[in-house]
C-alpha cells in the first residue's frame, strides 16, 4: 500500500548533511514489498548515498518501468519527481527528460524483467548514447509481481518454485553494457552495502552512462537452494574486484594509499574514486580488460561485483549534440521564437 | 496524325504529367517547372506520386496549371511527358482526347504505340545529351533539363523565367548554372526549330498568384515546431513523415544556434524505433520542455501504450501523424485519411485526444505551432493530423504569418512562489473546475511540489489509490477536460452556399482544395451546399450545429470505414442515417470531379432534385 505515508520521527540528534538534511529528508513512503526483500536495502542504500553526497533531493529525478524494482521510487527521495513509465520504457523517457533538462541527476530503477526482456532495446540504446544518468537494475533473476516467472538473467539450469528448469541462455547485463558504451560500469549485490553505497555515489557523480547491476534476491520466488541469485548463493560465490571509496572534491585527500593496492580515478567533476584492489591486478579503466575478467570468472561459476569499468573522461548525450548550457526547460520565448521578421525573410524566399 | 483539329486548346488552364523513372533527378527538372509557372503568376498545383524504392521504379510528378486558383486533383491529363518507357502504355491510355504527348524521340517507335487522336511531340533528348556530354550522370540530368527547355518553347512560356530560377538555384556555383542553362537552351531551341510552338496548351502571364508560397507541409509542420517552441523532437524514420524532422532540424540550425558558441538550443534524437521516440518526447513534456515526435499509421500503432500514459499521467506531447494508405505496411508512398479513430482513441480504456486537421501547408505551421499551446494548456497529446498529399507536394498557400506579441502558453503550472507561499498542490485536483489541474516540473522547490507521476490510478494528489471513487472523481475530470478542450480546438470553416439549402458537406485535412472546387461545379449544377471544414476533434458546438442545421450531410473523407463520420455519430450522438458517406481510398488524392459527382448522385437518388426550389417554397 504506496499511498501509507511514513510517520515524521524526528530525533533531535539525526545527523545533517553539509546542506541540514537529515537522512529522513532522503526517504520516501513506506516500502509495500515483502519483508526482507533486496530492493528495500538497495533504497535504503540509495538514501544513504545521497545523503552522504549532499544532493538536494529536488535536483534528482527518479525514474522507472514497471514491477516490482519499478516501484522502490516512490520509497525513497520523497522530495523528489518521479515517473513511473510504462515497462521497459524507462530509458527512453529518462533520455527525454535530460534533453529537457541537463541541470537534474537522473536515476533510472529497472529489474531484470523491465530491462533484460520487454526492454533490452531501449537499455542497449540509452547505454550506447551516453545518457548521463545512474541506470540501476535490481536484478532477481525472477518476475517477482507476476509471482515466479523465469526472466532473461535467470541462470540456465536455475530452478523456480515448481521445479521447472531454465533452458534459456541469460543475459549478462553488465556485459551488455560494457560492450554497448557505458562508461560507468558496475555490479554489486544489495546484501553488501559496504560495496553498494560507494558504487552508488561514483555512478551519482559520474557524467555519462552508468549503470549498476545489483543482484537483488527474491525472498518469495527466488531465495531458494536452486537459484544462482539467492542470498547464500551470492555470498559463496562472489569475487569482488575492488573496494571502492568516493572522496568529494571539497574534502582534503588526505587517504594515504600503498602502491599496488589502492587506485586513485578522478572524474569530471573532481570527485575521486579510491579503488582498493583485491583482485589480481584488475584494471578497471581498460574496458577489454574488463570484458575479459566477467567472462573468465563466470566461466568459474563466480559472480564478479566491484566497479569492473570506468572512463573518468567520458562525455554525456548533450557534449555530443552540442546543446547550450542552460537547461532547454528553461528557455523563454525569445531564444525559441524566430519572430514574424526571420518568417517574412522565410516567405520571401518560397516565391 | 490528324489529331490537331481536335487538339485540345487550353491557356493557363492543363494538367500536364511527367512520367519518370525514380532516381533519374527527374524531380528538380519537375520542380524547376513548376517554379516557372507560378513565377509567371499563374497556380500551379503538383504531386509526386511515387514508390517505396530509391531507384529504377515508375514516378510521375503530376501538375495541374489552374488560373482560377484550384489545388486539388483535377483528374486526367492533358499533356503527357512520357520519360519512362516500362510505363508508357498505360501513360499513353491515360491522355485525354486531344491530348499531347511528349516523348525522347531517340528511337523509333512503332505506330501502334500512339494513338491517333493526340499530337505527337518527339524531341531526340538522348541523342542530342549524348552529342553533347560524355559524363553518364551528365547525360541523365540534364536530359531533364533539355525537357523542361523543350516544354518552356511548346508551352510559350518565358525562358528568362526558367534561366533567372536556375541562376538562384544554383547561387554561387556558376559552373552549374552556365551547364544548366545551356541545357535549358538545347532543348528550347529544339522545339522551336522543329516542333509547332506554341501547342494548344499555353502559359500565359497572369496575377493569379499573388503574395502566395510555395512549400510542402512537412517543412511547415518542421517551421511551426520552431516556432511554437519545440526543444525536444525525437523520431525514427517512416515515409511520408520524415522530412518533417529534418526539416526541423534544419530550421533549428538556421534560427535557434547560439551566435556566441554555437551552442544548440534544441534537441533532436533519431530513435530506435517510434516506441523510443515518443518515450523522449513524454520524458521532456514531463520534465517541462515542448517536445514532439513526427510519425505515419505503423508508428501509432507503436506508440498506443505511450499514448495511454501520457493521457492518464496527463503529461504534454505533439504528435505529427503524416497519414498514409493502411492498414499494416498498406501503401507507404500513398495518401490516406485513416488514422483518426486510431489517434482518437489511442490505447487501452477510457481514452480520448485531441486532434487538428491543418488542410494545407500555412495551417501545418500555423496549427502546428497551435498544438504546443494547446498540448500545455491541456497537459495531454495532442495529435496533428497531416497526410502525404499535405506533407510531401509542394503546395501555394498563404504566406506564413506570426504575431510578435503573444507569447507561449504553458498552461497550469505551480511555481516556486506558489508552493512557497504554502497554495494547496494536489497534482490532480480539478481547482477551476474546468477539469484542468495544475502541474508542477521536477526540481521547483527543494520541499514541496515533488509527486510521483504514474500511469496506476490515484487520487487527485497524486497517490496510489485502487479506491472507486478516487478513479471516477479523476475519469470524470479528464472528461471534464475533455470538454474544456471543444472550446480551446480550432475552430471549424464554414463556407455557405449563395442561396439558403438543405444540403451540408463536412470535410477536413487535404480534401478541401478538392472540396472548394467540387462546391462550385455543384453550383453550377444547381446544387447549393453549405460546407464546413472540421479543424479539430473533440467537436465544437458548430460542428454540431451544422448537422442539425441541414437536412443532407454528405461527410467527405480519404478512408474505407468513414471514420470522421464514426467519430461524429459517437461524439455527437447522430443518427447514422443523416450522414452520407463520400469516401475515396485508392491512396490518390480525391479530386473535384469524384466528389461532384457522389454529391450529386446521392441527391438525384433521395429525389433532392431541386434544392434550391425546396427551400424557396
Amino acid at each position: 500500500m504506496t499511498y501509507l505515508a511514513k510517520p515524521r520521527l524526528l530525533l533531535a540528534d539525526a545527523p545533517k548533511n553539509a546542506l541540514g538534511y537529515t537522512r529522513r529528508d532522503y526517504e520516501g513512503a513506506i516500502s509495500t514489498l515483502c519483508a526482507g526483500c533486496g530492493h528495500d536495502s538497495i533504497s535504503a542504500a540509495l538514501v544513504q548515498a545521497c545523503f552522504d553526497l549532499d544532493i538536494e533531493p529536488h535536483r534528482v529525478a527518479k525514474l522507472s518501468g514497471i514491477g516490482c524494482s519499478s516501484k522502490t521510487p516512490d520509497y525513497f527521495l520523497g522530495n523528489s519527481h518521479g515517473l513511473n513509465t510504462v515497462h521497459g520504457r524507462m530509458p527512453s523517457v529518462l533520455t527525454g527528460a535530460a534533453l529537457a533538462n541537463r541541470d537534474l541527476i537522473y536515476l533510472g530503477v529497472s529489474g531484470d524483467g523491465d530491462s533484460a526482456s520487454i526492454g533490452i532495446g531501449q537499455f542497449a540504446h540509452v547505454m550506447r548514447r551516453g545518457v548521463n544518468m545512474t541506470y540501476i537494475v535490481e536484478n532477481n533473476g525472477v518476475y517477482g509481481l507476476t509471482k515466479g516467472q523465469f526472466s532473461a538473467t535467470t541462470d540456465l539450469g536455475s530452478k523456480n518454485k515448481r521445479g521447472v528448469i531454465n533452458s534459456d541462455s541469460p543475459i549478462d547485463l553488465v556485459a551488455l553494457a560494457l560492450q554497448l558504451g557505458a562508461s560507468y560500469v558496475a555490479r554489486s549485490f544489495s546484501g553488501d552495502k559496504e560495496q553498494l553505497i560507494p558504487l552508488l555515489k561514483g555512478a551519482l557523480r559520474h557524467r555519462g552512462a552508468a549503470f549498476i547491476d545489483v543482484i537483488s534476491p527474491c525472498v518469495t520466488f527466488n531465495n531458494h537452494p536452486g537459484s544462482t541469485k539467492s542470498y547464500d548463493y551470492v555470498r559463496e560465490h562472489n569475487e569482488a574486484v575492488n573496494r571502492l571509496d568516493v572522496i568529494l572534491p571539497r574534502d582534503t585527500i588526505t587517504a594515504s594509499y600503498a602502491a599496488g593496492t589502492v587506485r586513485r580515478v578522478v572524474q569530471h567533476d573532481g570527485s575521486v574514486l579510491h579503488l582498493r584492489k583485491v583482485g589480481d591486478d584488475y584494471d578497471p579503466t581498460d574496458r577489454i580488460e574488463a570484458m575479459n575478467h566477467l567472462h573468465e570468472r563466470h566461466a568459474l561459476g563466480e559472480i564478479v561485483t566491484g566497479l569492473l569499468y570506468v572512463d573518468s573522461s567520458a562525455e554525456d548525450l548533450h557534449r555530443h549534440l552540442n546543446t547550450v548550457e542552460k537547461p532547454l526547460n528553461k528557455l523563454g520565448d525569445a531564444y525559441l521564437c524566430p519572430g514574424s521578421k526571420a518568417l517574412d525573410a522565410l516567405n520571401a524566399s518560397l516565391r | 496524325m490528324n489529331a490537331m483539329k481536335t487538339a485540345l486548346q487550353r491557356c493557363n488552364d492543363f494538367v500536364i504529367k511527367f512520367a519518370n523513372v525514380n532516381g533519374s533527378g527527374s524531380a528538380s527538372a519537375n520542380d524547376l517547372f513548376a517554379r516557372a509557372i507560378i513565377r509567371m503568376g499563374v497556380p500551379v498545383a503538383p504531386r509526386n506520386i511515387f514508390p517505396s524504392n530509391i531507384q529504377g521504379m515508375p514516378t510521375w510528378y503530376e501538375m495541374r496549371v489552374s488560373a482560377a486558383g484550384w489545388l486539388g486533383r483535377r483528374g486526367g491529363c492533358d499533356l503527357m511527358v512520357a520519360m519512362n518507357p516500362q510505363t508508357w502504355d498505360k501513360d499513353v491510355a491515360e491522355l485525354e482526347s486531344g491530348g499531347y504527348l511528349f516523348y525522347d524521340s531517340t528511337k523509333q517507335l512503332p505506330r501502334s504505340k500512339f494513338r491517333d487522336d493526340i499530337t505527337v511531340l518527339g524531341v531526340p533528348l538522348t541523342e542530342m545529351c549524348n552529342r553533347e556530354y560524355s559524363d553518364a550522370r551528365q547525360r541523365q540530368l540534364f536530359k531533364n533539363v533539355m525537357y523542361v527547355g523543350a516544354l518552356t518553347a511548346l508551352l510559350a512560356m518565358e525562358f528568362a523565367e526558367v534561366e533567372k530560377l536556375i541562376g538562384e538555384q544554383f547561387r554561387g556555383k556558376d559552373k552549374l548554372i552556365s551547364a544548366n542553362i545551356n541545357a535549358l537552351k538545347r532543348g528550347y531551341e529544339y522545339a522551336r526549330e522543329h516542333l509547332p510552338c506554341p501547342i494548344g496548351l499555353r502559359v500565359e502571364r497572369s496575377d493569379q498568384v499573388g503574395d502566395r508560397i510555395f512549400i510542402d507541409g512537412n517543412s511547415a509542420c518542421g517551421l511551426g515546431a520552431v516556432y511554437g517552441g519545440a526543444t525536444v523532437a525525437a523520431w525514427y524514420p517512416i515515409t511520408p513523415s520524415t522530412s518533417v524532422v529534418e526539416a526541423f532540424t534544419s530550421y533549428c540550425r538556421k534560427y535557434r544556434t547560439d551566435p556566441d558558441n554555437g551552442a544548440c538550443r534544441y534537441a533532436i534524437i533519431q530513435a530506435e524505433d517510434e516506441l523510443a521516440s515518443i518515450g523522449m518526447v513524454i520524458g521532456a513534456g514531463w520534465n517541462g520542455a515542448r517536445a514532439f515526435t513526427a510519425t505515419s499509421g505503423p508508428g501509432i500503432s507503436l506508440m498506443q501504450e505511450f499514448f495511454g500514459l501520457a493521457y492518464f499521467a496527463e503529461i504534454p506531447a505533439v504528435i505529427v501523424d503524416v497519414q498514409r494508405g493502411g492498414p499494416s505496411t498498406g501503401m507507404p508512398t500513398r495518401t490516406q485519411q485513416s488514422d483518426l479513430l486510431s489517434c482518437a482513441y489511442a490505447s487501452h480504456g477510457d481514452t480520448k485526444h485531441v486532434l487538428i486537421f491543418p488542410e494545407d501547408p500555412y495551417e501545418c505551421f500555423e496549427l502546428g505551432a497551435q498544438a504546443f499551446d494547446l498540448a500545455e494548456r491541456l497537459q495531454t497529446p495532442v495529435f496533428v493530423m497531416t497526410d502525404l498529399d499535405i506533407g510531401m507536394n509542394d503546395r501555394l498557400c498563404k504566406p506564413f504569418a506570426w504575431d510578435d506579441k503573444q507569447r507561449y502558453d504553458r498552461g497550469k503550472l505551480m511555481t516556486y512562489e506558489a508552493l512557497e507561499a504554502g497554495k494547496d498542490f494536489g497534482r490532480y485536483l480539478d481547482v477551476d473546475g474546468d477539469g484542468i489541474p495544475y502541474r508542477t516540473i521536477p526540481g521547483t522547490h527543494p520541499t514541496r511540489g515533488a509527486y510521483f507521476t504514474r500511469g496506476t490510478t490515484r487520487n487527485a494528489y497524486a497517490k496510489y489509490s485502487e479506491a472507486g471513487a478516487d478513479y471516477v472523481y479523476n475519469m470524470e475530470r479528464l472528461r471534464r477536460k475533455f470538454d474544456t478542450a471543444r472550446s480551446l480546438v480550432p475552430a471549424p470553416v464554414l463556407r455557405a452556399a449563395k442561396e439558403p439549402t438543405t444540403v451540408g458537406v463536412i470535410h477536413y485535412g487535404s480534401t478541401s482544395a478538392a472540396m472548394e472546387e467540387a462546391s462550385v461545379t455543384l453550383e453550377a449544377q444547381g446544387i447549393h451546399a453549405d460546407t464546413l471544414r472540421v479543424r479539430a476533434f473533440p467537436f465544437s458546438d458548430a460542428v454540431l450545429d451544422f448537422v442539425a442545421a441541414h437536412e443532407h450531410v454528405f461527410v467527405v473523407e480519404q478512408n474505407e470505414s468513414a471514420q470522421l463520420r464514426t467519430l461524429l455519430i459517437n461524439e455527437g450522438e447522430i443518427n447514422p442515417k443523416k450522414l452520407i458517406r463520400v469516401l475515396h481510398y485508392d491512396g490518390t488524392p480525391i479530386t473535384a470531379r469524384y466528389i461532384a459527382a457522389k454529391i450529386a448522385d446521392a441527391l438525384s437518388e433521395r429525389k433532392v432534385t431541386s434544392i434550391r426550389k425546396k427551400v424557396a417554397t
